[in-house]
């Protein structure tokens, strides 16, 4: 049985291929088209996957979508019937749109399908569709490594569903409850990232890194006029301080009232208020995933958790999810995001639909380590880095490790891209940007030099699994870096009185720990634990560099500047490598210098994205 | 009319029959707009006036 999913038309569009249950390939179109987010019709993920399982459309029994959308369409016709006349002015942009394009996506979805086929893909009884949270929770089950678990899934909105709790069991996936739109985790926090000035949908993760400097003061306020959480975690927003149903943004009037302050513009200064409004609104989320975790774990009696949708993301919340130990386990899809709906759809097409028998994978679970995209061989990195007038040398892999190390422990950035590229928005060791995370400055001199980005933002640390308890308060395995956790106490630097009174951006150049890169405010990280089972070369990397300096542990940032989708090609990699500060480039077995390189070749990067 | 009658499916499936008239006056102004390439409401201004 070979399925295609998708996911596309919103943002974040994607391809996925499952042959007999296995997921082939999966990818982000963006990471083909150069354009962050892209929500077009995913043709290159398509020809991709298919190349990669060596099929044809043709081949395909099944194409899977990630969405319904008539379901959709009766969610925005019910809405701004319930809000009329309220909301004119957001269903005369709407309904154009869904008159001329969206309400036809089958339609669209075939012929775009036909034009990329060889010879005439007939799409007629092979399209499938999948509901929006059935594809996340899906997408959060079937590679688990459970036989049975409970499944919780929550984001902005799919169809109706914000957040959805199902029961899977070997083959069989069960949704058993919903709460609908308006009422949404996921849109709550999307308000509040469009109130502190960053971008709704993409911003999210930059509110969750500004949280640990400010004080939650704000937390009652949220629960007593935006947010009515019960004891079981099932919630109601009070839509009188939101916009998004009636109006073109997230907020309104009533909620900057509220809150004091008007909604922050992007180029406005950022302020300890919003620090305090960021923490406030993360210690809500927290709280309120901890709740519907309880009342998860008490109504199924499951030891065992899966995790999807884009709330899944949040790192800090699941950290404190595992740290509470209300499930034995916790398994988070690495791909939670919308992207991750096309596998979620493929998969739900596969077992649910089709009922073919499903085998419990052995390892960590059945992703291979999210390491699901392209990847080029030794004699194709060579011509392509040739070809785009690269100087390099080749070196054999004990040589290519020993060069690497030294570079990092030098105190280099090293543009780092290896195998296949990740499926999700985390780079976990093959398409990064690696540092020494045992540098002061490292954290400074990689927002601001290699990576364009706002200085407050903190970097996340890969370790060796075998090492994780010795350097951070976790003990398990966190490979997809969807958990934050404390450094540990030892490895810690008490701040000084005058040092902890500093404020915000400064405290965070305080060194806190031997790993200061790598350490928030809150002396947290967000942990990548590498396996040598599912990524050998990181692994030995990481291990040559322990031999050298003692410490387990490196900086791993997404390969890419602010804006840019994560690399993908041998020619992306030099692109970006010549464009930034990255001092060190390794493409697959090719190292290359940036003081070997024609100068010529630098072209203007830091404005070449859009930024997000 | 694979369309209307996959829409038909969707509305008896989900017992939402009153979407039906809505979905009409949408159809019809979305015509109007087509026909008039302009506002969907001059052509009743003009009928008028």
């Amino acid at each position: 049985m070979r399925i295609l999913g998708l996911s596309a038309f919103y943002h974040d569009s994607a391809a996925a291929l499952v042959v007999d249950g296995r997921v082939v390939a999966a990818a982000q179109e963006e990471r083909f088209t150069r354009k962050k987010h892209d929500s077009g019709f995913p043709a290159q993920a398509i020809a991709y996957c298919l190349a990669e399982g060596g099929l044809t459309l043709d081949d395909i029994d099944h194409v899977a979508f990630y969405d319904k959308p008539f379901l959709k369409f009766e969610r925005l016709l019910e809405t701004y019937v319930a809000f009329a006349p309220r909301g004119f002015r957001s269903f005369r942009m709407a309904m154009p749109v869904w008159l001329r394009e969206k309400l036809f996506q089958k339609d669209l979805i075939g012929r775009e399908l036909k034009d990329i086929a060889a010879n005439g893909f007939d799409p007629s009884g092979k399209l499938l569709f999948s509901e929006h949270h059935l594809s996340h929770a899906a997408s959060a089950f079937y590679p688990s490594p459970f036989d049975e678990a409970a499944v919780l899934t929550m984001d902005g909105v799919g169809e109706w569903a914000t957040t959805s709790v199902a029961h899977g069991r070997g083959n069989r996936l069960e949704v058993l409850k919903e709460i609908h739109f308006p009422h949404s985790l996921g849109l709550l926090y999307s308000a509040f990232t469009y109130y502190t000035g960053f971008k709704v949908n993409s911003g999210e993760y930059k509110l969750m890194g500004l949280a640990p400097y400010g004080e939650p003061r704000y937390v009652q306020r949220i629960l007593d006029h935006l947010i009515d959480v019960k004891p079981d975690g099932s919630f109601r927003l009070d839509q009188r301080y939101f916009d998004y149903c009636t109006g073109l943004t997230m907020t309104n009037d009533r909620f900057a009232r509220l809150f004091g302050q008007p909604a922050r513009r992007p180029e406005d200064l950022l302020t300890p208020f919003h620090m305090d409004v960021a923490a406030s609104i993360q210690a809500v989320t927290e709280e309120v995933v901890l709740r519907l975790a309880r009342s998860l774990r008490r109504e199924l009696g499951l030891p065992h958790l899966c995790l999807a949708g884009g709330v899944a993301l949040n790192c800090v919340a699941n950290g404190k999810l595992v740290e509470e130990g209300i499930f034995e386990r916790v398994w988070i899809q690495p791909a939670s995001g919308d992207a991750g709906g096309a596998l979620g759809a493929a998969l739900a097409a596969h077992y649910l639909d089709r009922e073919q028998p499903r085998r419990v994978p052995n390892g960590l679970d059945a992703m291979d380590g999210a390491y699901l995209g392209p990847t080029y061989g030794t004699a194709e990195v060579e011509r392509r880095l040739t070809a785009a007038g690269a100087r390099f040398e080749v070196l054999d892999d004990e040589a290519l490790l020993d060069a690497t190390a030294e570079a990092l422990a030098d105190g280099r950035a090293v543009g780092w891209m290896q195998g296949r590229m990740e499926f999700g928005p985390r780079a976990l060791g093959n398409r990064s940007i690696l540092a020494d995370p045992r540098s002061p400055a490292m954290q400074r001199t990689l927002n601001l030099r290699v990576k364009y980005r706002e200085s407050f933002r903190p970097f996340a640390p890969s370790v060796l699994r075998e090492d994780v308890v010795d350097w951070f308060a976790l003990n398990t395995d966190s490979p997809y870096m969807l958990l934050t956790a404390g450094v540990r106490p030892d490895r810690r630097r008490e701040m000084t009185a005058d040092e902890r009174s500093l404020f915000g951006i400064d405290k965070l150049n305080v060194p806190r720990s031997e790993i200061p890169a790598v350490t928030h405010v809150d002396y947290s990280a967000r942990v990548q634990t590498v396996h040598r089972e599912t990524n050998p070369r990181y692994h030995a990397l990481l291990s040559r560099f322990k031999q050298r300096t003692g410490c387990p542990v490196l900086v791993n940032t997404s390969f890419n500047v602010r804006g840019e989708p994560i690399v993908c090609t041998p020619e992306d990699a030099f692109r970006c490598f010549m464009g930034t500060e990255i001092e060190v480039l390794v493409v697959g077995n090719c190292l290359l210098r940036k003081e070997a390189q024609d100068p010529g070749l630098a072209g203007d990067y830091k404005d070449a994205f859009e930024l997000d | 009319m694979g369309f209307l009658g996959e829409l038909w499916r969707f509305m008896a499936a989900r017992k939402k029959f009153w979407l039906l008239p809505i979905l009409l006056v949408l159809v019809l102004f979305g015509g109007l707009v087509v026909l008039s390439k302009g506002s969907a409401v001059a052509p009743f201004i003009y009928t008028v006036f």
